[in-house]
């Protein structure tokens, strides 16, 4: 709210409409691009903090208990937590870098249901309480490489997709992976307009082939920097693919559905020329629009931060290689 | 064919005390240098949650087309209120879309591509939204090499077939927005609108330009 001197601890239930209300309208004029036109508006304001949620009502996060394996955890500098959980891409929430943190604060994750469906011996349904209890979690640090040539490093927190997908038992005909993202328009701005949304057809969907689905290294995360997931960074479970672009790495998943057939993706759906079904890291296959051989690393040092490194084949998870020897990654992009 | 100018909305010519535009001027001036110094203080001192590059380039990017679309409004206005005065601003503004503009390649240069000149002329070869942004600038470049009032005079007629290249340079600067984004946005669309718009309100320039230099 723009004008508030009481505390939040006397809000009333007009205030907490207003609240609704002012959002509401905040993303009216997004849409309309007068908030939005340009961050000669956004960014300083955000900076000052008038739009950006006061602290008070932030999404409450929780601590969680996991284990630090020593192979996963790693010395190079981490991408500060406010940064992790402040540029973010998730349309749903707006297609500005800082529109799911500004937009995504109010989302609701408990009741949640994630399925697992499809060619499966013994489909499976886990309730808000399992994403965190049914198997042990563990932090990893890993790499995140943006298709926009940007990456952070983060200690997520969460289990391997594997031992969910051995306990669904996926039947002989299965050969791929298709999940899905929560449809709620009520909550999920983008989904409500196609302005705010990109003009993606929602709910979001991604897909893995079974092994790679299985790979040791594909996370289902619940969790970063110690805590529970913000739902700008796709609470309350999402995937996490560290050889692969990020928007392969779908959030707020309630969907895992095994099949024989490739399943349809997002962003190869909008832009089949710009985005492929792989979308394995790859330096030497550009995007049309700009370059993949480097990145630049997001930690801290600002503006004048030497940040440019060069990208590496899977980024850096050579492990995965096996995987991909008999497909030529130039025409599979 | 002759296209008429637009007609003005007011019988008498609306006057402008000088020291009102004189405060306006001095608004531009203080407005589009602050703006931009307290953008820099907060890259460079990474006050910004996320990207500082990204933030950077997003911000100057913005300025330098809301810069250039409020400098076309300036002669609209001024014929539509009958108030020469106001054609003051345009230069002024105008100035100020190219210096937003200069560290918008600026920031890519430096901060983005950080010096690796090989990929930068490839960039702009090979991708054709840098290509469009890169043609814009130039046309912005020259017009603001030869905005003084001594060039001007000079210059002569060729200085106002020059400076007609700003209905060139303005739609390119929105294409290069529009296609800078990833999927269909409403921001951009809504820059091509006013665009749009100010052209209809230039129509009888745009039809002689485009009639001299067929
Ligand atoms: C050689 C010249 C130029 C280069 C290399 C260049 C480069 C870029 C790049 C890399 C982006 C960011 C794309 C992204 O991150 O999604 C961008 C966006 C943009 N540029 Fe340029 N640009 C140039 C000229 C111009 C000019 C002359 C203008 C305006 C007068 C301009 C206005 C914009 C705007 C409005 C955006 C979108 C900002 C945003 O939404 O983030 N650019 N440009």
């Amino acid at each position: 709210m723009l004008i508030r001197s009481n505390k939040t601890s006397d809000l009333t239930e007009n205030d907490v409409t207003d609240e609704k209300v002012y959002r509401d309208r905040r993303n009216i004029l997004k849409g309309l691009g007068f908030i939005g036109a340009g961050s000669l508006l956004t960014q300083p304001a955000h900076a000052f903090n008038w739009f950006g949620s006061d602290d008070e009502d932030l999404f409450q996060t929780n601590e969680l208990t996991f284990s630090q394996p020593r192979a996963f955890q790693s010395d190079e500098a981490l991408t500060p937590e406010d940064k992790v959980t402040q540029y973010n891409n998730f349309y749903e929430f707006g297609t500005g870098k800082d529109d799911p943190y500004a937009n995504a604060q109010d989302f609701k994750v408990d009741p949640w249901t994630l399925t697992v469906d499809g060619l499966v011996e013994n489909p499976i349904t886990l309730s808000f309480d399992d994403l965190f209890k049914r198997y042990g979690l563990e932090e990893r640090i890993y790499r995140l490489r943006c298709v926009e040539a940007w990456s952070m490093v983060i200690p997520w927190i969460g289990f391997e997709l594997g031992k969910l997908l051995k306990d669904a038992k996926p039947l002989s005909g299965a050969r791929f992976v298709a999940f899905e993202t929560l449809f709620d328009p009520e909550q999920m701005p983008g989904q409500r307009s196609r302005f705010v949304g990109g003009g993606i057809d929602y709910p979001y969907v991604e897909g893995l082939r079974l092994d790679e689905a299985m790979h040791p290294l594909t996370l289902m995360s619940v969790g970063l920097y110690g805590k529970t997931l913000p739902p700008q960074n796709g609470a309350p479970i999402r995937l996490v693919v560290p050889w692969k672009y990020g928007f392969k790495s779908i959030k707020s998943v309630v969907r895992i559905k095994l099949t024989n057939l490739m399943p349809p993706t997002t962003w190869n759906i909008l832009a089949p020329h710009e985005y492929g079904f792989y979308a394995n890291v790859n330096p030497t296959v550009d995007h049309p629009r700009w370059s993949q051989a480097r990145e630049r690393r997001i930690t801290t040092g600002g503006l004048l931060a030497r940040n440019r490194i060069e990208t590496q084949m899977f980024n850096g998870y050579e492990e995965v290689a096996p995987l991909y020897k008999d497909l030529d990654l130039r025409k599979f992009y | 064919m002759r296209v008429k100018p637009i007609k003005s909305l007011v019988q008498k010519p609306v006057r402008i005390p000088t020291h009102l535009l004189t405060t306006v001027k001095s608004a531009i001036h203080l407005i589009s240098l602050s703006w931009v110094a307290y953008m820099l203080y907060l890259t460079i001192s990474d006050a910004i949650p996320g990207d500082p590059v990204d933030a950077l380039l997003h911000f100057t990017g913005m300025g330098a087309v809301n810069l250039l679309l409020l400098s076309l409004t300036v002669t609209p206005l001024a014929m539509l209120f009958k108030a020469g005065s106001l054609i003051n601003l345009r230069r002024l503004l105008g100035l100020y879309a190219f210096l937003y503009a200069s560290l918008h390649i600026l920031t890519y240069v430096l901060f983005e591509l950080q010096l690796e000149w090989t990929l930068i002329g490839a960039e702009i070869i090979k991708r054709p939204f840098i290509t469009v942004g890169f043609v814009a600038f130039i046309i912005l470049l020259l017009l603001s090499a030869t905005s003084t009032s001594a060039l001007k005079k000079r210059m002569g007629s060729g200085w106002q077939r020059l400076h007609n290249w700003i209905y060139v340079a303005a739609p390119l600067a929105v294409i290069h927005f529009y296609w800078s984004v990833k999927t269909a946005e409403l921001e951009p669309i809504i820059y091509i609108l006013v665009l749009v718009l100010l052209f209809w309100l230039r129509r009888d320039k745009i039809a002689r330009f485009i009639a001299r230099s067929r």
